[in-house]
């Protein structure tokens, strides 16, 4: 029993855990390029949960919902950043709190479309029941959304390290100025990651729609930890997405697990310290 | 100049004292006591954003530990008057504690942080049900009396809040003129000359923090008082984003601006809650309207219209001396 509680735990922990770095890898390479952190990516993530209820209610087979629910976030991002942020580009303060405002107004449509109830997003039939090993249960969707996460991690490490696009995006976020000068087009760079960023967040709120369910608040629940991640992994760096994400998803199922009322405490400490210790966080490539 | 900026001052003061007489009715000098609360609130972010350029989200958080801590204290069994300088101290100990985490990242890191830290203070409020209440909230049993006055009337509370909000806004009017006011917008404009000229820029900014952190918790325990209750709802994200957004929309770089703001705030925010839901839409899209075409707020958006007509008026005068402002 006692180690059933174990395992259990700490594949939900994972499991959280991939989900928050499709959140906040997108998250992380926006504010690394372009120096905002979107605070409408909390809402985003959202969207996509109740994009992919609605979808899911019409019968749509699942994997398929989270792709097209997550494209249908990924373009309005685009919008987002095409037609707001571009008015007032190059002022960075400006550009976040606009992002604040779209998020208000992300979540209260949300409300009104999809009323305050939580809404539940089945999981594929096939993933319902749980995995038996060795006489242990595992909770098979779980798992998967692990894999999907940790396939998401390699696929955006071979874009960013192995492509001409990720070349031309690392170079952005080390000096964006040079990057300019030798031609690249940074500003449809922009437009590209903020595609990225918004659908990566999508799919996500579809993939844990099964685990969280779509409720009013998940947007605000789920913002301070991407904040959270970019503060310890570095803003930037995929590497400090993913060892920033599964940082988080530790100690927050673990402390709302074993100590619900401390659950936000327990995140404050690891936080400080890095803010303490390591003001760039533990992989950042820009300054925060 | 002087003359006229003192007759201004006494116009606007005698406006406010008579405000409950003039209005009369319970709700609407309520109303203007929230304004006033508010006002302070915008006010204490300001000295942050307006004079040192740094834009907080998480201002609300001072809602969680200064009322809060006042409330338990209360309720624990100290008088009012104990509690309140506790829970002030604590606030403001907080506040010290929470500028140094914010201040290692200077400029949009600090956004972030700040975010991140009201939040923390948020979802401690709400999870930690045995000592905040959780999701109920805690009540405060009575409203305190000062000088053995009894503040239950809607007009007495409003001459509260309006002489502590005088109080801060002198000080704050004093602050912005000081000389430490003068190197925190160095310190906003140039802050690499300001260290290379000896300045401890960090140290500025942090005691600005500070201070606005103090003021914050003065206006939180304000809106205890008032409010006589308190629940995690009043300080989550939102509540962080309309202070900052009433401190915009009038305009961060001047003293009325926030106050301003906060006034049309809270007007709008009751008027149009009292019709439709969309509160929230609304929020959101005077943000990103004031931000997009307002940048500088409507204080000095309006100075700026009446100095062009005031230019047009005598067109001879005003082109020498427009000259070196462009």
């Amino acid at each position: 029993m006692q180690w059933q509680f174990w395992i259990i735990q700490t594949l939900n922990s994972v499991a959280f855990g991939g989900l928050l770095f499709l959140l906040s890898s997108g998250f992380s390479l926006i504010f690394g390029l372009m120096r905002i952190p979107n605070l409408a990516h909390g809402a985003f993530f959202m969207l996509g949960a109740y994009f992919g209820y609605s979808l899911l209610a019409r019968g749509g087979n699942f994997w398929l919902v989270a792709l097209v629910a997550g494209l249908g976030v990924g373009l309005l991002g685009i919008a987002l950043e095409r037609f707001v942020l571009r008015q007032i580009s190059g002022n960075e303060q400006g550009q976040v709190l606009v992002t604040l405002g779209v998020s208000f107004i992300i979540a209260d449509i949300c409300l009104l479309a999809w009323t305050g109830d939580p809404m539940p997003l089945p999981a594929p039939q096939a993933l319902r029941r749980p995995l038996i090993i060795a006489g242990y249960a595992f909770p098979t969707y779980r798992l998967v959304v692990l894999v999907i996460a940790l396939v998401a991690a390699v696929g955006l490490y071979f874009l960013m390290e192995r492509t001409r696009i990720g070349a031309m995006i690392r170079a952005g976020v080390d000096d964006m100025e040079m990057a300019r000068g030798v031609g690249i087009p940074v500003s449809r760079l922009f437009t590209l990651v903020f595609l990225l960023g918004s659908t990566l967040a999508g799919i996500g709120g579809v993939l844990g729609g099964p685990i969280l369910n779509a409720y009013p608040g998940l947007d605000a629940d789920m913002l301070p930890l991407a904040l959270i991640v970019v503060i310890l992994g570095g803003a930037g760096s995929l590497l400090g997405a993913f060892v920033g994400s599964f940082a988080v998803g530790f100690l927050y199922n673990f402390g709302i697990a074993l100590a619900p009322d401390l659950a936000y405490f327990v995140l404050f400490l690891p936080m400080v310290l890095v803010l303490v210790f390591l003001p760039q966080g533990l992989f950042g490539r820009v300054q925060l | 100049m002087t003359r006229w900026n003192a007759i201004w001052l006494a116009i606007v003061a005698a406006l406010l004292i008579a405000v409950p007489t003039v209005i009369g009715n319970e709700f609407y000098v309520n109303m203007a006591s929230q304004v006033l609360i508010y006002a302070l609130f915008a006010l204490s972010i300001n000295m942050m954003l307006g004079y040192g350029g740094m834009v907080s989200l998480g201002h609300a958080g001072y809602l969680g530990l200064a009322g809060y801590a006042c409330i338990l204290l209360t309720i624990n069994g100290f008088d009012q008057l104990s509690a309140a300088i506790l829970a002030l101290a604590f606030s403001t100990v907080m506040a010290g504690f929470f500028g140094m985490l914010s201040l290692r990242a200077p400029g949009l890191g600090f956004i972030m942080i700040t975010l991140a830290l009201g939040q923390i203070v948020w979802g401690i409020a709400y999870r930690a049900n045995d000592l905040t209440g959780g999701d109920n909230g805690l009540r405060l049993p009575a409203r305190p009396m000062p000088f053995g006055i009894d503040l239950n009337s809607a007009p007495r509370f409003y001459y509260f809040a309006l002489a502590v909000v005088a109080v801060a806004l002198f000080f704050i009017w004093r602050f912005s003129r000081s000389p430490f006011g003068a190197s925190l917008m160095g310190a906003r404009d140039q802050p690499r000359r300001m260290s290379m000229l000896g300045h401890n820029v960090w140290l500025i900014r942090w005691l600005t923090f500070v201070l606005a952190g103090f003021w914050g918790s003065v206006a939180s325990l304000l809106f205890v008082y008032y409010n006589l209750f308190l629940s995690p709802h009043a300080l989550g994200l939102q509540q962080s984003a309309e202070i900052l957004l009433m401190a915009i929309l009038g305009g961060a770089s001047s003293l009325a601006g926030p106050i301003v703001g906060a006034a049309i705030i809270t007007l709008v925010k009751n008027v149009i809650s009292s019709y439709v839901e969309r509160w929230n839409t609304l929020l959101g899209a005077i943000f990103v309207i004031v931000i997009i075409f307002m940048p500088y707020g409507l204080v000095p958006g309006c100075r700026e219209l009446w100095r062009r007509i005031a230019q047009r008026r005598k067109p001879s005068a005003s082109k020498a001396a427009s000259e070196p402002a462009a």
